[in-house]
Order: structure tokens, then sequence, then C-alpha cells
């Protein structure tokens, strides 16, 4: 029988620990290879390249419209080895919990985080809980840690990037940071704006022809800064036309009543894809037949200009520089 | 034609007459907007300066006014419907959003007829209405006490903070030290006013103006139009946003403000006391009238130490050229009002910061 709060017990390892590991993270990932109960798990190997990326989540609120910290700690680092070109097929996690945690709450993390893990056919292979003394953090903090194979001949990086590839974003921008940004400013819209929380990799599956040169997930920063990040380690200026960048009615209203720009929100079920123009429509064509790339849609292109520069244009042909997302715009976004 | 060519025929016409500086102030906040987002600064010439007036009806409030709301807000059983831009406004000590997180009951109302509706379904309750707002909104809060007289809603008031453009404009275009040239007048301010309170700029005091709608082409077209009167030595107030505006304006509009309200003095933030500025509601409605039927503080005078949107809306500083801006100052941590409404120059000018480029 489980306590209804975690308490410093439940990091002793001892007892607690055993039952809280069992009744909560066993019961909520079961699978083969986390039943090995050793300190390592053994997994076997698979052809093409490792890709590895690991993640920590601290949102808060930790329960939001769209979502929770345990499907977004999936969400998150399943992404960032989709973008890479991987086949995501490992998590494993780190739980640290703050004492007085109600174990209700902890479950349903867990029953999350396998629901999204499973929905993307990836396994919680491995695993550790901390606990730590009231206010020695808040609530739950989450880590992931992602493994996955990148199939031989394919290779994603911003070096195959080429004046004229044309710029293409998933869907609509900033969701998730308004999501967050308005539950806990209690702003109340009339339609509440939802994260986009989702686990890209079988969506991108759909869509990765040989035209496809790099991906990224606009995350924390958002389109912006992921743009700047692209071009900068690309070596090449991009521009993209603010217009033709979809954004929903309700963001953008919440985005003028709070003074937030939707190109530096943060997404978590977006993609930005770089492809050659002559893959372009076929792209756009499979993300449109996806659910999570109906609002897909071509915003820019990668001018002959080395210097790293993101520019926007306006409905008048000015054109600005978009800088990086600068200073703390929304702590704890992720 | 696209509008990228439309508006390239219209710069090189501006910069062909561009030949002296003209200093323009755009006197509503819906077109301070406009400019920033479509970059026409970028576009313009050095010598035709835009200037950002006080035409965002949140930025106007005067602090005074905000903290006495806040304080009617703090008064037990009572419920006040805003629109939204009001709700993070900081006052000297806090903010609505603050005073809703400590148990008042603030909604946000997207008309004056959601705050009817609240007034309605909560008849144990006193429903107060902020009444921020130029001639576009003020016929609506109108409407609203007419409804609420015909069905009896004794629940339900306005608190009038409400300001009229013509008398600012006119403090404004007197200032020497301001030296405005012409003037880009608010297209829905005039859409209910039509030409007349506007004509003083041009009779009193030889200045062009012209009554512009909100697209980039609608602006650089009014730019034009300003310069045109200049080169040709007239002084008129000329309409551009001819497809909303018309030379009468809306009468009916008019007639509403007239029943219901009466001018008074009224104080702008950062301006002072302007007299015949503000409406209040007409004594035989004062039981609609939210000043009427409850007990507020005596408006004390108080500066937020540093914050120069005074200026920014005398058009005598442009955003960045305040110490706060973007640094204490930002959208999520304002400081002033100009900074917090979406319609204020300084939360344009931030959103659309440092991204000047040079091709």
């Amino acid at each position: 029988m489980l306590e209804d709060r975690i308490i410093m017990a439940h990091g002793s390892g001892g007892r607690l620990s055993h039952q809280l590991i069992r009744d909560v993270f066993q019961q909520a990932f079961a699978n083969e290879w986390l039943g090995q109960m050793n300190d390592a798990t053994v997994l076997p190997k698979e052809p093409g390249q490792l890709a590895v990326t690991t993640d920590s989540f601290v949102i808060s609120p930790i329960f939001f419209a769209g979502g929770d910290i345990g499907k977004l700690a999936v969400c998150g680092t399943v992404n960032d080895l989709a973008v890479s070109g991987a086949i995501p097929k490992y998590l494993t996690t780190g739980f640290i919990i703050e004492e007085g945690f109600p174990v209700a709450e902890l479950l349903q993390i867990a029953n999350s985080m396998a629901a999204a893990a499973s929905a993307a056919g990836v396994c919680l292979v491995a695993g550790d809980t901390k606990v730590v003394e009231r206010g020695g953090a808040d609530k739950v903090f989450i880590n992931t840690t992602g493994i996955g194979f990148i199939p031989t001949k394919r290779k994603l990086s911003p070096e195959r990037i080429k004046p004229g590839d044309k710029i293409i974003i998933s869907g609509t921008m900033g969701d998730h940071g308004i999501a967050i940004v308005s539950q806990r400013e209690g702003l109340e819209f009339s339609s509440p704006v939802v994260s986009d929380c989702a686990t890209l990799n079988q969506f991108i599956d759909s869509f990765i022809l040989p035209g496809v040169k790099c991906m990224r997930d606009p995350t924390r920063g958002g389109l912006a800064t992921t743009l700047n990040e692209l071009a900068g380690q690309a070596g090449v200026a991009m521009v993209i036309e603010e217009e033709l960048v979809p954004v929903s009615p309700a963001v953008k209203g919440a985005c003028d009543m709070l003074g937030l720009d939707p190109l530096y929100l943060a997404n978590e079920g977006k993609v930005i894809v770089i492809v050659n123009p002559r893959d372009e429509a076929a792209v756009l064509d499979r993300m449109h037949g996806h659910p999570l790339g109906k609002d897909a849609r071509t915003i820019g292109e990668v001018l002959s200009d080395e210097s790293g520069l993101v520019l926007t244009e306006t409905v008048l042909g000015v054109r600005r520089i978009l800088g990086m997302l600068e200073g703390e715009h929304l702590p704890r976004i992720c | 034609m696209t509008i990228k060519a439309q508006s390239a025929k219209l710069i090189a016409d501006i910069k062909a007459m561009a030949t002296e500086p003209f200093k323009l102030m755009e006197v509503c906040g819906s077109h301070t907007v406009a400019i920033a987002k479509s970059g026409i600064r970028e576009l313009l010439p050095p010598n035709i300066r835009l200037v950002s007036g006080p035409g965002c009806p949140v930025c106007v409030t005067d602090n005074s006014d905000i903290d006495r709301f806040l304080s009617l807000a703090q008064q037990p059983g009572l419920i006040i419907a805003t629109f939204g831009d009001m709700i993070r406004v900081p006052g000297t000590v806090t903010n609505l959003q603050n005073i809703r997180a400590g148990g008042a009951d603030v909604r946000v109302v997207y008309s004056t007829l959601d705050a009817l509706e609240i007034a309605r379904q909560n008849p144990e309750k006193q429903v107060v209405f902020l009444g921020i707002g130029f001639e576009t909104t003020i016929p609506t809060v109108a409407v609203s006490v007419e409804i609420a007289a015909r069905e009896n809603l004794s629940n339900y008031s306005v608190l009038a903070m409400h300001k009229l453009v013509p008398p600012v404009l006119e403090v404004l275009v007197m200032d020497p030290e301001l030296g405005i040239d012409a003037f880009i007048n608010p297209g829905h301010v005039c859409s209910v006013l039509g030409t007349e309170p506007f004509e003083f700029i041009a009779k009193q005091y030889g200045k062009p103006s012209v009554i512009a709608g909100f697209e980039p082409l609608d602006i650089l077209q009014t730019i034009w139009m300003l310069l045109k009167q200049r080169t040709e030595g007239r002084s008129e107030v000329e309409i551009e946003y001819t497809r909303v505006v018309k030379t009468a304006g809306n009468p009916k509009a008019r007639e509403y403000m007239d029943k219901y309200f009466t001018v008074v003095d009224a104080r702008w933030r950062g301006i002072g006391v302007i007299p015949q500025s503000g409406l209040k509601l007409r004594p035989e409605y004062s039981q609609f009238d939210a000043e009427a039927k409850f007990t507020l503080p005596q408006p004390v005078e108080t500066n937020i130490p540093g914050c120069q949107c005074g200026d920014i809306l005398k058009g005598r500083l442009l955003p960045p050229d305040c110490a706060l801006f973007g640094k204490a100052c930002t959208p999520l941590q304002p400081i002033g009002p100009c900074m917090v409404s979406s319609e204020g120059s300084c939360a344009a000018f931030y959103r659309y910061r440092g991204r000047s480029y040079n091709a």
C-alpha cells in the first residue's frame, strides 16, 4: 500500500523506494527491457548510427491544457531524435521529486509518459528516482535520455543547406507557449489555447524524402531562435515572410494582449524542414496528409548570402533582422 | 499591382516631395502598431519623422484613476467587468490580475453586452464596467446604460474614465516644443465624429491633417496626401479612409453619447488635466454611475519613478529613448501602461525592436 504523498524515505533506496518503483513506474512502463531489473539495461544493437539526446523538464504548471510534464518529457526527447533523422527506440528517465508531492499525481504523470511512449513506439528502459526535501525542488523535475538509430544512407545536417532551399513549418506557432503562460497568468480566453505537445517521429517518417536536408523542432526560443541556430551553423542567411507563418487566432489574440511574439514562443509538436525545392511540393503534400501537418506551409527560403542572419519581410517588402531570443522570455516553459 | 509595388510607387512619390523636414504625429495606437509592424519608418526618407500620439485609451488613463478602480475592485460583493488590456496595467502598488488572484471577482469582457449579461446573472452582486476609451467605444457604453435603464438592472454601473480626442490634439498642436507639422487622424474616432471636430487643426493652427485607415498602404497614402497639402500650401482635413469615414461621421452614435454623457475636465497620464476632455454620466443616470454609487478614494497624484509614458504619449520621446524600455520595463513585467496595452507605442516598439536591416 502506497503512502498518499512522497516522503523522504521514497528516495532512500530502501523498502519504500522499491515499492514506489514497482507500484508507479514499473506498472506504467512495463516492457521486456525494464523487466531485467539490473543496474544497467542491456539492449540489442541495430543497423545504422546511434543517436543519443538528453533533456530535463522543469515546466510549471506540471499539468496544462494539452498535456503534462510526463507527456512533455517523452515528446521533447523523442522529437529531438526524430528531427535528427533517427528512429527513436529507447528512453531512460530520472525523477527528482519534492517531498510531499501527491503520489496520485506521480502515477498520473507516469501513466501519461507511458501513453506517449507507446504512441511513439518507444520503450522506457531505465529509470531513477530521487526525493528532495520540501522546497528543494518545485513539485517534480524529470530528465529523459533518448536512444535511436539513424537508418544507413540517411544524412540530415545543416551543412547540406544551400541557397534556394525552402523553409517549411509543419503548423501553427506558439500554441505551447501561450497554453502555459495563459494558465500561469490566470488568463481565460473564450477558446482556451491547448499545447501542441506531440511526438513527431511517425509524422516525420511520412514525409522524409531525400530532398529533406535538415530538420529542427522550434521549442524554447521559438521559430526565430531555431532558424538563427540553423542559419549560423549552415553559414547562410534565411528570409521568411512573417505573414505566411501560421498562427491560430487564439494565440494571436493572446500575443496581442500579452505583448508576446509568436515567432519567439515555444512549440512542442512542430518541425521546421529545410528542403530542396525539387521535393518541396511532395513533402508538403505528405505533410498535409497527416493530422500533425495539416497547416504545414512554406514560409521562406535560404538566401545566397553567408551572413548567418535570419530576415523577415513585411507586407511592404521591408526586410528586418529576426534576432535570437534575448534574455529570459518565459521561464520554465518546458 | 501587388502591395509591394504600390508601396514602392508611393514611397518614390513621397521621397520626391520630402524636400524639407516634416514631423508627423500618428494619433491613434492602432496606427502606431501598423507602422511598427509593416516597417513604414524604414521606408521613409530621413527627413520625414513619425511620432506616436496619445491614442491608446489604456495608456492615457491616469495612475490616480487606475488606483481608484483597483481600490473599488477590492470592495466585497462587487464584480469588475473590463476589457482585457486593463487586467495587467500597473497602479501604484498592484494591478487587477493580482487583486483577482487575491480573491476579487474581475472578469474580462469583449463588449458592454457581456458586462450586462454578468449583471443579469448575478443579481445579488454589483457589476461595475470600467469605462475606458475614446469616441469609438463610448457609444457602446451609452447603449449599455440605455439597456440597463430599460431592464431596471439596478446592479449595473459604469466607472466612466472616457476621454475625447479633439481636446488633447489641441494641446499637442499648440505645444511649440513638440513642433508637429501635420497629423494622421484616427480613422475609427473620425468615423463617429466626422471631420468637423478636427477642422481647428487646419483653420486655427494652419496644419494639414488626414483621416487615415489602418492598412500599411492607407498610411503611406496618408503621408503622401499630407505632403501634397504642404507642397500646395493647403491646410485641410482630408479623408483617406473614405471606405469607412463620412464627413458627417455617425450622428446616431453621437446622439447616444450626448444623451447619456456630459463633458467634464479629465486628467491624462503624463499630460495633466485637460479642460472639457472627458465624459461622465449625466446626473439623471447617476444610478448607473459607479462614482455616485460607491465610495471611491480621492484621486491622488502619483508618478512611477523613471516611467516616461507621459513624454512618449506626447510624441516628445520615442519608446527606446526611455531608460526603462526593454530593460526594467517589458510586456510581461510592464512598468507603464504604454508597455501593457497592445496599442501602446512601447509595446509596439518592443515587439519589432532591433530589427532594422539595410540590404
